[in-house]
């Protein structure tokens, strides 16, 4: 690790004072660190933000749910209210099978940590390229990268919780030196313009403060992830589903989907094929088969277009309680 | 927050040069901003590392281990497992991975397991640290570690600190698992190479019981 | 000549017994202290700089900003420039500081300017390696082209088995100080005896000058028997800054590409055979890497030797990764998985069993070995119900969770290794056994107080065991599953020598001649007559002021019966695999597994297990994952060079073969054995289930759905 200096604010107000392009937010620490030991990220300060107090927590707002940005997956895991109307979180959560990443890991961590793309971590850069240009990713070891690739991004976005969040239609509040703002959270992801670029959309004198979910109102919702280990392990491919109900047919549906992609990425052709009908099997099947749509795989991870059908039909089937 | 709290703030802006630490002792603060109280020496340091950054070099922290205060100087790039392994001697957690995997570095920190590896010492403070150093009372073995022992739940013993710690915290928090497939699952943060698990998820279920027992008697 | 052989299987008190480890409470707590844990006075920290590619020549480096880094006491430069480094993170300098920190400061203030040359780091397709295969020549045995063309029945496939790392958890490295009168060396190593005399001659001093000392060994597999690189320059830094001791263990990416591999092993293989299941002919052509030094050909056809009609061919690939090391069975985890592959798939073709095809070929075992391998194989199928469970291949429903099973052997020497004993008693009847061994996690610290309790008729609490220091005698190092029965014999040696001593000195107290005396129940007694008999305490007290000192060998050219080698073993997998997904689910695994007179049940079930649950590794998710353009190990973490955890093993059971016949031939070395057959058992029960043989290990999601997809194209 490159030497740096250490703030602990209090207050956001603090936090944001001490920012700047040359600082790093540190939260939980499960991925920063990391990245500082590799010197993958050299900041010259870290602003701690565990001691604002008003970051922190999981709540009840306005019919939905606030969840601080520093509130932990375990926090998340173990909600009462989280379990009761957002499984899909709770499911997203407990996907994050180390208990000590779930007591460490932060819910405004787990949105903004970077890509794990070997190429990225050994230090080729965001976009994976080699000096002279070209991306290693389509030439050489894809098979954890997109089948859903934007330009010249094959990297995969790492989030667990995105999928889930971006399915229920939450929001991520964000502070910075002129105000407050509020983005959905699938707006927290840009696709970088250079290989040195960043794929996050926050400043750097930004801090993300709370997500807010808007109230569940009986929505059926669930994740589910294709993982190999069930020892802590990446997921290959997720799926986040949010139905509305009106009786027994779907009034709207919203399929994401996780790790397929540089940002998570929206199955709107599987979701509509849902719109209007009654649950079954046979439907969840049909999205899945849709949900591929579009997709672009490379030499090595087609495979990742099955599990995206099986992610899709199963996180539907779920969500509905349809027994295979 | 109160005026007089801002105001402070504003003083120590990092680039100010401004002491704080200076600043509190000289006027001896007894403002109700910062607790009603005139401060302990520690506690203005506490106040002090709230507003100014510490570092790079090395500063004074202190750290709560096993539940004594430890004074140490630690640059703020220190995890909190190398100032426990070289500062304090406390070397039964391992850096094996040294990137939050595999759970070699276990401890407890406020009542939850944690990658010592991946936490800063300096963002340990105040915080209630368990090494598995604590788990021997009066030359006692934890009920935990001796059932790792009777199912033969190690081998080379490199990876067994953090799985003893691993499995505490579990059952710290859920005190009756009954099934070996639940202490599996339980353990999906440690990684051991030379293949004990089926002795550790024995361990777990046995460890259980008979801290049950011990609750019980 | 006293009698030294193992008491009868019925009369054993303490050999036999299913003991937990001595170590293990020390080990549990946290207190064991290994020697990466040692905290030293005035101890400096060492850093390696590796380089970062896999083929460069060093036009220039220069190491002067890293010495005025602050804290920074040496800086010794090991490639120099005009030299040339072969793979990625190859050392190239090393630093010593004050702090960690500081001495990784150091090393990022090394400027060095390479000049990037071409690489090859991929081998599974021999037709891109270019002129980095090396055929070895090819063997011809009998008349292999007329038994394929009288063949009932051929079968083909080609099979791969990746590169693998050790990844001992704790990293190879030590800490050395460099004294005026030797050097103090404390390492990782599984070889507390050679060790030193090999940094010695690294050192260019005299042997005599370097102690060793471990108490503890985090693992080591096979890849830790030298003073290596690392070793040396931290004699270097500790030499270059006054003295002080050095501590330089290796991060975990370095200790991944450079500390020990296993080469990885492709083959096509083809066989022809009769109808009935008799292998007739054997064709293979394999490959291997395990770095620049190429690979060697696994033992091909692997425990079926003896098929008449051979042809085989292979090639050592030179490629531009870290060095390969001795792991657990070098080449014979992969020899097994591809000859079992390749009968499995013979078997599908015949629509037979394996197991009766296996059995059908056991005529072209070593004869040695083939009633055990009849006797395991029905032992293995009862306890996997194999009658119950097995189907033909493909056979498993309509269902997404395809269940199936598949089978595995494995074979392995195992004599003792030359071990030397020292065994003490002393007048107050403590008795203490010393050896220049090491105790890998095995137990052999347990197993050597068993063998010397029951040579004394003591309890195995009493005897003081020491290991793990080069003043002790020596042993040889713990590799090729050699120690238990090197130290078991040695110790039994040495302990019936000093028991012999100790017979001298009280038979005539007891009115009677050394030679009738035993050693039972804490007392030295009369044989037939336990009247007749002295407390251990009180016989031990009539050595007055002298206690005593006997020596005990293993000579491996003699071994008097104590320990011999070969043995046999049979593993059966139980797998489910989500055709929709690809993710492969362990449900059970069975080891039968033989190993001579079994010192300690429990402790070689723990080996057994291990190495079961390395298979499953094996077999499921471990590989080293190479860049071919930037020559990178993409993996080089324990995030995506995956090893299982404690939910991804299912059951595990563990038999071992202890029967009287097996007993009798003594001590065999089981670390090695049951590694082998499993990821082949794994494997062959993957195609069992899903009907279509996936070519490559490991069985990742990935190529279980491209085998599956392939098989509905096809």
């Amino acid at each position: 690790m490159q030497a740096f200096e250490y703030a602990n604010p209090t207050t956001v107000k603090d936090a944001i004072a001490l920012l700047s392009d040359d600082a790093a937010v540190l939260a939980g620490g499960t991925d920063l660190i990391s990245m500082m030991k590799e010197y993958l990220a050299t900041p010259k300060r870290l602003v701690n933000i565990k001691s604002i107090k008003e970051l922190g927590g999981i709540a009840k707002a306005g019919g939905g749910l606030r969840i601080g940005a520093t509130a932990t997956f375990d926090e998340l895991a173990t909600s009462t209210l989280v379990r009761t109307e957002y499984p899909s979180l709770q499911q997203a959560a407990l996907g994050v099978t180390s208990p000590q990443i779930r007591n460490m890991g932060t819910v405004g961590g787990d949105l903004l940590q970077r890509p794990r793309c070997w190429y990225f971590r050994n230090g080729f850069g965001i976009l994976g390229k080699d000096k002279d240009g070209t991306s290693l990713a389509p030439i050489g070891e894809n098979r954890y990268h997109a089948i859903f690739p934007k330009g010249d991004a094959y990297y995969v976005n790492p989030s667990s919780l995105a999928p889930a969040l971006i399915a229920l239609g939450a929001k991520a509040k964000i502070a910075g030196p002129n105000g407050n703002r509020e983005v959905g959270i699938d707006e927290l992801y840009v696709i970088p313009g250079t290989n040195s670029g960043r794929e996050l959309s926050l400043q750097p004198n930004e801090i993300l403060t709370e997500i807010v979910v808007p109230a569940a109102r009986g929505t059926k919702n669930a994740t589910y992830e294709v993982r190999h280990k069930e020892a802590l392990d990446w997921p290959l491919a997720t799926a986040s589903v949010a139905l509305q109900m009106k009786g027994t047919s779907i009034a709207k549906a919203s399929i994401v989907l996780g790790h397929v992609g540089p940002t998570p990425v929206m199955a709107a052709a599987a979701a509509n094929a849902l719109t209007g009908k009654t649950l079954s099997a046979d439907l969840a099947t049909e999205a899945g088969r849709l949900a591929v749509e579009g997709a672009n795989p490379m030499s090595g991870n087609t495979y990742k277009l099955q599990l995206v059908r099986t992610a899709v039909k199963r996180a539907i089937m779920q969500a509905g309680g349809i027994k295979a | 927050m109160s005026k007089h709290h801002d105001e402070l703030d504003e003083k120590a802006h990092p680039n100010s040069g401004f002491s704080r630490r200076g600043f509190l002792r000289g006027v001896g603060v007894t403002s109700g901003a910062l607790g009603g109280a005139i401060l302990t020496e520690e506690e203005a340091e506490a106040a002090q590392s709230a507003a100014t950054p510490s570092g790079p070099a090395a500063v004074p922290i202190t750290l709560t281990v096993n539940g004594k205060p430890q004074k140490l100087t630690v640059e703020p790039r220190v995890t909190l497992l190398d100032a426990c392994r070289t500062q304090l001697d406390l070397t039964g957690a391992k850096r094996v991975c040294d990137r939050g995997t595999c759970g070699a570095c276990t401890m407890i920190m406020n009542g939850k397991v944690v990658y010592s590896c991946t936490v800063l010492a300096i963002d340990a403070q105040g915080k209630q640290i368990s090494t598995i150093e604590s788990l021997t009372v009066a030359g006692k073995a934890h009920p935990v570690s001796q059932a790792f022992v009777k199912n033969d739940a190690q081998q080379c013993g490199y990876c067994t600190p953090g799985f003893v710690m691993a499995t505490k915290g579990y059952l710290d928090r859920n005190p009756a698992p009954t099934t070996e497939e639940q202490a599996g699952k339980a353990l999906g943060g440690n990684l051991c190479r030379c293949g004990t698990y089926v002795g550790v998820r024995k361990a777990v279920i046995e460890a259980a019981k008979a801290m049950k027992g011990a609750k019980n008697a | 000549m006293p009698n030294y052989s193992w008491p009868p299987m019925t009369t054993r008190k303490a050999i036999g017994q299913r003991l937990t480890r001595h170590d293990g409470i020390e080990k549990a707590s946290g207190r064991a202290k290994y020697n990466s844990d040692l905290n030293k006075q005035d101890l400096l920290y060492g850093v390696l700089l590796t380089s970062p590619y896999a083929h460069a020549r060093i036009r220039s480096i220069d190491t002067s900003a890293a010495e005025r880094v602050p804290g920074v006491t040496a800086v010794t430069v090991i490639v120099k420039a005009g030299e040339e480094v072969n793979w990625q993170s190859q050392e190239i300098a090393a630093v010593a500081a004050t702090s960690e920190q500081a001495a990784r400061d150091g090393v990022r203030a090394i400027k060095i300017d390479f000049e990037v040359l071409p690489h090859v780091v991929r081998e599974e397709d021999l037709s891109k390696v270019g002129n980095r295969a090396t055929p070895a020549g090819e063997q011809v045995t009998g008349d292999p082209e007329k038994a394929f063309k009288e063949a009932e029945v051929s079968a083909e496939g080609q099979y791969g088995i990746p590169v693998l790392t050790h990844c001992c958890l704790e990293p190879h490295g030590q800490i050395v100080q460099w004294t005026p009168s030797g050097v103090n060396y404390w390492p990782s190593t599984q070889n507390v005896s050679g060790i030193g005399p090999d940094l010695a001659k690294n050192l260019e001093i005299p042997a005599t000058q370097v102690k060793v000392h471990q108490d503890h060994i985090g693992g080591g597999f096979g890849s830790k028997f030298a003073s290596d690189r690392w070793g040396l320059e931290a004699a270097r830094l500790s030499k270059a800054s006054g003295g002080r001791p050095v501590k330089l263990f290796l991060d975990r990416a370095t200790e991944l590409n450079i500390a020990g591999n296993r080469p990885s092993a492709f083959a096509k293989i083809k066989m022809a055979a009769k109808r009935d299941g008799t292998i007739t002919g054997w064709e293979s052509t394999s490959w291997a890497t395990g770095g620049m030094s190429g690979g060697g050909m696994p033992p091909l056809p692997y425990v079926f030797t003896n098929i008449p009609n051979k042809r085989l061919n292979h090639s050592a690939v030179k490629t531009n990764g870290g060095p390969l090391r001795a792991w657990r069975a070098p080449n014979h985890p992969q020899a097994s998985f591809l000859t079992c592959a390749a009968v499995e798939d013979l078997a599908a073709k015949l629509g037979m069993d394996p197991i009766e095809v296996f059995l059908k070929n056991l005529q072209w075992a070593p004869e040695a070995r083939r009633e055990s391998y009849a006797h395991q194989f029905k032992k293995a199928a009862e306890m996997a119900e194999w009658s119950k469970r097995w189907h033909r291949r493909g056979d498993s429903g309509s269902g997404n969770i395809k269940r199936g099973l598949g089978v595995g052997i494995c074979t392995w020497g195992g004599a003792g290794h030359l071990s030397n004993c020292r065994a003490t008693i002393h007048p107050d009847g403590s008795v203490q056994i010393e050896l220049g061994s090491q105790d890998l996690g095995t137990g052999t610290r347990t197993i050597i107080a068993q063998v010397a309790a029951e040579t004394y008729g003591l309890p195995v609490e009493a005897v003081k065991v020491s290991l793990g220091d080069n003043a002790f005698p020596a042993s040889n190092a713990s590799g090729g599953s050699t120690t238990v029965g090197g130290v078991c014999s040695s110790t039994r040696i040495a302990t019936v020598n000093a028991l012999e001593k100790l017979f001298e000195q009280v038979a005539t107290g007891l009115n009677t001649t050394p030679d009738k005396l035993e050693a039972v129940g804490g007392k030295i007694q009369v044989k037939g007559d336990a009247a007749k008999s002295l407390t251990w305490a009180a016989a031990c007290k009539k050595l007055g002021t002298q206690s005593i000192t006997e020596m005990g060998q293993n000579d491996p050219k003699n071994p008097k019966g104590l320990n011999t080698q070969g043995v046999a073993g049979v593993q059966i997998a139980d797998v489910s695999v989500d055709v929709e997904t690809g993710v492969v689910k362990m449900n059970r695994m069975v080891a039968v597994q033989d190993c001579g007179l079994v010192v300690n049940p429990r402790l070689a079930e723990s080996q057994v297990l291990g190495a079961c649950i390395m298979s499953i590794c094996g077999a499921l998710m471990e590989e080293r994952i190479m860049d071919a353009r930037t020559g990178r190990v993409l993996n080089p973490d324990m995030e995506f060079y995956k090893l299982a955890g404690a939910a991804d093993i299912g059951e595990i059971l563990v038999h071992m073969d202890i029967r009287e016949e097996n007993d009798k031939r003594g001590i065999i070395g089981l670390g090695e054995p049951p590694t082998v057959g499993g990821i082949a058992a794994i494997a062959n029960a993957v195609a069992n289930a899903i009907g279509v043989r996936v070519p490559m290990v490991p069985l990742t999601p990935d190529r279980v759905l491209m085998a599956l997809e392939e098989k509905r194209s096809a």
